[in-house]
Parts: C-alpha cells; structure tokens; sequence
C-alpha cells in the first residue's frame, strides 16, 4: 500500500501517513465489527444453553439487530461520575483498555500478507500489547472510589498478571516448532491439508494448546474465571461504578481482546487463514497466479480466519454459560501450581522433540558450504511464500555453520 | 534518511511525549498520576526506540516496564495510597540534590551519546519511481507485506545469542579488500539497512587476519551472560517469595505465636 501511494507521487512522510491511516481505519472497523457480532453470539448462545431464545425480534429475526440497539441504548444512557471517583483517571481507563485491545490488531494477519504490521517480532508484540489492558482495569478500580471496584482491581492485577506467565511459555511452543515469532510465517508454515496444522505436529504443540486455551480465557477474566467482576461477590467488579458509553467502551475492549486471542490461537495451533482443505490452491487461488487472484485466495482465507476466530469466541462463551466460577485462590493455584509446571514441561518436551528429529551438524554440509547461495531467501522468517522450506533452511544454516566452526578450529590448530 | 521528515517529525512526537511524562512524574502531586505520567514516559521511550529500528529493545521496553513495572507500581499504590493524602510537599534541599544528581546524570549520558558515530537511518529509503536507494532490497522485491516491512532485529539478535554477528559479517563481506579499522568503520557506518540479510561467508573472509579477529569475537555469543542474569533473577524472585511468604504456622504445632516453632528462619532469611 505504501508504493501504492508512492507511485502518485506524495512525498513519502504523507505516503506513509495515508497508508498507516487507511491499515488504521481498517482495523478499526475489524475491531468493532467483532464485538458486536460476539455480543449477539453471547446472547444467543447463553439463551439456547439456558433453554431460552435469546433476542428474537430486534431486527426482525433472530434478534440480528441488538447488538447496535444496545450500543444505542448504552450511548443514550446519563454520564454519571461518582462523586468519591477520581474524574481525571475514571474517564481515561476505558479508554486504555480499548487502545491495548486494538493495538493487538495490527500484527494479527487475517490473510497471507494481510496484516497491518507483519514484523519478525509480532507474536512478543501481541504478547507485550495485550499485557497492557489490564491498566486500563486496574485504574478503573482504583479511580472509581468504590471498594467492589477496587477488590475487583486487585484480582484483576493478581489474576491477569500471574497468568501472562503461562501464556507466554504456551506461546514459546509452536515457536520453537516454527522458528520464527512472525505470524505470518508461522500462518504460512501451515499450508495445505489440515494435517499440516501445528497441533497435530507433535504431542506436546497438541497438549500445550489445552493450557493455551484455559491461560488465555483466565487471562481475558472470562468465566469461570471472571473473578475480577464477579457479580455474586462483586456486584460488577472493577465495572461497579461504570454505566453508559465507558462500560461499553470496556466490554468492547473484551470482546475485542477474546477474538485477538482466539485468533492468535487459530494461527498458532489451526493454521491461521488455510483452510482444513486446501481449496484455494485447488482453484489456482494463489499470488502467483496475479494479482486478482492473489486477492480472492487472501479473501477466502481472511474468511477461514474470522470463522476460526469465532469458533473460539463461541467456545468461551459456551465455557462461560457451562461452567461455574472458581474461586480466586483456585484461579492463582491453577496458574502457578499446574499451568505453569505443565507449560515448561512442554517446552522442554518440544524443543527436545525437534532436537531428536531434526539433526543438528550430523547433516554434512560440505556442499551447502561452497554454494554461493543468496541467503536473504533461507534466512529464518525471510523467506516469502517458500513455506516450508523455513525451518529445514535454518537447520540447514545452523549444520552451515557448524562445519564453519570446526573449519575454524582446525585453522586455529594449523596456524600458530 | 535521505528525504523523508516522517522520521523527525514521529522522533520530536515521541520524545516530547517521554520528556513531558518525566516532568509530570516529577510536578504532580498524586501518586497515582504519577504513575500515569510514568506510563507516558516509558511508552514514549519505547517509540523513539521503534524509530530508532530497535524493535526488539522497544518490544522489550512496553514488555518489561511498561507492561509489568507500571502495573506492578499501581498495584503498589493501590494498596498502600490514601485518598485522603496531602500533597506531597518535597524540601528545597532535595530539590537541590535531586538536580545535582539529575545534572551528573544528564551529563554522563550527553558525553556518552555525543561519542556515538551519527546514527543510521533504518527506513527504507524508496523513491517515486520505486528504485531503491541504499540497497534496500525487500523495498522492491517481495510480496505486498515484505514491500513495507521493516527489517527485524529479533533473527540478528537469536544468532547473536549464539555468537553469530550478521553485522559484522556484512562489514566484511562489504569489504572486499583489507581494509584497516577506521575504514572498516567508515564502511559499516554506510551499511544499507537490511545488513541482516548477510551471512557470515567463510570462503571470503578467513583468509584475511584481521577480519579472522572480528569473526573471533563475535563467535563468543551471548548466552552464558544471560544464562547468569537469568538465574540471577530466578535466586531474587525466590529470595523475595521466601521473604514475603505468610508465615503461616505447621499445622502440627498446637497454635504457636508467629515467628515461633520453627518458623524464625523466615525472619533470619
């Protein structure tokens, strides 16, 4: 998009800037597409686990509307600022909470090159970002003047903080696996079948996602580990004293951070936007097939991408709707007594998984030595569209260079 | 940065939001908006440090403090800060040495700043025409994501870890000829941008000594450093759990006072 602009000619601070505007535009309307969507799935889901129907008439059928009347709803609603809060910081924390949980969105790739920011390191990105969220919470609690709020607060910081942990072990699996913390390349590792999929790759990616899946719905303060606003001991929580626009502000922020997280799990563990069946490259739906139908391919995955990331959406709230709280020792018990425990075993098993199949320097890489190949194509996280080729690459390299080592030993020897 | 103002412009936002987050953290009165202007300030900081094309560092900076030390001091305060507290009201004579300080302090950092040779521009630098000048080759080359991709520092960084210096070899490869060191340094200064995509070339480099040298050192790495570091802060995490700890009696004991029956290592600790 930035050449795009170039080609016309603008100086390059306001190419830069109306490339970055419109890739902002963009997330935003992702951003708020999602939680409106899932807010509608929540209430359809809960009323059909609770034998009930949920919105019926709003819109027409199937209640499709209701989502947007409680936004207006919500937005109709009076501005009321408790008179012991601190005004200042209960009017910014909404706010913080929803730029965290937007700024996740611009390195989650809903398409093969289809991110707004594909980095090297977007996956620490994501993981940095969506640790920032819980300021917004722990600021709204403090700034509220209200004990519910500042209880919920303090469980917030212990519970969302403690579990950060766990989450970023998790993560460090299908990394090691792939050997990029890219998330496209990680997404393009996964091409064709399902089998493909890095949690059917080994045992250790297919159980690190179960704790994946119950670490980031503790980390999102979804039941059964909404501790933070437990409403059967909290009233609301760290939302107790927040009505109208800013409580919708906070539970947009939480829609948004479930999809942002069940997406990153589609992309770490489901193969991101390839599809179970590789349809689109059936269909000569590729890039290398122009530009047209590089396009079509990016939309059928962005597709696949956004059902797998509700599928997520509607398994947490299935969870929620199912299951009863735990209570707040349990939670922390869980995360540092088994989640925690369990996550490094896994990574201690997959990294000694890869070291038993791949070979280090038993490869002999006498000729890979001598061939002036140009690496910027084999080097780790660089290598576009190649897929799989990445991580034999890097193998590659890595016996590259240990034959370099040995070589210069030997000189060391010969030398002096 | 041949060209573009985009740079300045987004290092003047991001250093005037850092400067007026440290002069807030120091002028307000409340804690916890001081912990606020921190949030600014450090937030701030991590910018310059995208600007600059240290990624990871500015990863590592929203990471470790803005993300945890910031949280973890509003926390602190949340705990601890009453609302009905005065307004702090700080002597003069800790004014005079907290500048003092802050004098020494800015000094150090102006001289050891002003000795580092002028920075490098890591954007790419692309023309209308789409050539690209400097040797960015992924500006032009590439899918539509690698056309405006930055280069990353995280793969450069991994290999360093394990002693393999993807700068160095490129200031090698790009000099073909022995060259002596302030040549060399000449000549990585102008290195283009996506230096990382080099390799370290046995073939061409290890006949040369002093590039042998280079080569020498870079293969250390970095890894017994930070093995030590991590485990030194693995023995404080535990010192400070261990101190911290609820000193809740054995149930064995009939009811002891706290600090009794066997319990005053957690006091000794």
């Amino acid at each position: 998009m930035l050449s795009w602009f170039l080609q016309f000619g603008f100086p390059d601070w306001l190419a830069y800037g109306a490339a970055g505007l419109v890739k902002a535009i963009l997330v935003l309307v992702l951003v708020l597409f999602v939680p409106m969507l899932a807010l509608w799935m929540e209430r359809k889901i809960a009323g059909r686990i609770q034998d009930r129907l949920g919105p019926t008439r709003t819109g027409g059928r199937f209640g499709w509307l209701q989502s947007p009347a409680d936004g207006i709803k919500l937005l109709m609603k009076e501005d009321i600022i408790p008179a012991a809060a601190d005004p200042l910081l209960f009017r910014l924390a909404p706010y913080l909470s929803f730029c965290a949980a937007f700024c996740v969105f611009v390195v989650l790739p809903v398409a093969d090159g289809w991110a707004p920011a594909g980095w090297d390191s977007a996956l620490f990105f994501f993981l940095a970002v969506a640790g920032l969220e819980v300021f917004g919470v722990i600021l709204a609690g403090y700034a509220s003047g209200s004990k519910w709020s500042l209880f919920g607060a303090m469980r917030e910081a212990a519970q969302v903080v403690s579990y950060e942990v766990p989450l970023g072990l998790c993560v460090l699996v299908p990394v090691v696996v792939v050997g990029s913390l890219d998330l496209q390349e990680i997404g393009r590792m996964q091409e064709g079948w399902f089998t493909g999929w890095l949690i059917f790759h080994d045992p250790f990616v297919f159980l690190i996602f179960w704790i994946y899946a119950a670490c980031a719905m503790a980390g999102l303060n979804r039941a059964p580990f909404d501790l933070p606003e437990a409403e059967s001991e909290l009233v609301a929580g760290f939302a107790t004293e927040y009505s109208g626009f800013r409580w919708a502000v906070f539970f947009m922020a939480e829609y948004a951070a479930m999809f942002a997280w069940s997406g990153l799990g589609a992309i770490l563990f489901f193969g991101g936007w390839n599809g179970p069946v590789p349809v689109a490259s059936w269909l000569g739906l590729v890039s290398a097939n122009g530009p047209v139908a590089g396009f079509l391919g990016n939309l059928l995955g962005m597709v696949n991408f956004l059902i797998k990331g509700f599928l997520g959406v509607t398994v947490m709230i299935w969870a929620r709707w199912t299951l009863p709280r735990l209570r707040i020792d349990q939670v922390i018990a869980m995360c540092w007594k088994y989640c925690v425990p369990l996550a490094t075993l896994m990574l201690v098993g997959v990294v000694l998984w890869q070291g038993m199949t791949l070979e280090w320097c038993s490869a002999p890489p006498a000729d890979a030595a001598q061939e002036p190949s140009s690496i910027p194509s084999q080097w780790p996280g660089r290598s576009a569209g190649s897929g799989k080729a990445a991580p034999a690459a890097m193998w590659r390299f890595a016996g590259r260079l240990c034959a370099d080592l040995q070589v210069m030993e030997n000189k060391e020897e010969i030398v002096p | 940065m041949s060209g573009s103002i985009l740079p300045t412009i987004l290092f003047f936002l991001f250093a005037s939001l850092a400067c007026a987050g440290a002069v807030g953290v120091l002028l307000l009165q409340r804690i916890v908006y001081m912990a606020g202007a921190l949030l600014v300030s450090l937030a701030g900081v991590a910018g310059l440090f995208f600007i600059a094309g240290a990624d990871f560092v500015g990863l590592v900076q929203l990471m470790v403090y803005v993300g945890g030390t910031v949280v973890l001091l509003a926390f602190g305060v949340m705990l601890t800060a009453r609302r009905s507290q005065p307004g702090w009201q700080v002597p003069a004579g800790q004014w005079a040495a907290g500048l003092a300080v802050g004098a020494v302090l800015l000094a150090v950092l102006l001289w050891s700043v002003l000795a580092v040779p002028p920075w490098r521009s890591v954007w790419p630098t692309v023309s209308a025409e789409g050539a690209p000048s400097g040797g960015v080759a992924t500006v032009t080359t590439g899918s539509a994501y690698q056309q405006e991709a930055q280069p990353g520092t995280i793969g450069p960084l991994g290999w360093a870890l394990l002693g393999v210096r993807t700068d160095r070899a490129i200031q090698q490869d790009s000099s073909q000829a022995p060259l002596d060191s302030s040549q060399a340094q000449a000549n990585f200064s102008q290195a283009p941008p996506n230096r990382f995509q080099a390799r370290p070339d046995s073939a061409q480099t290890v006949l040369d000594p002093s590039q042998e040298d280079a080569r020498q050192t870079g293969r250390s790495g970095y890894l017994l450093p930070f093995e030590i570091i991590s485990v030194h802060l693995v023995l404080v995490l535990i010192g400070a759990a261990f101190l911290a700890r609820a000193r809740i009696p054995f149930p064995s004991s009939p009811l002891p006072a706290v600090g009794e029956a066997g319990l005053t290592n957690g006091q000794a600790g």
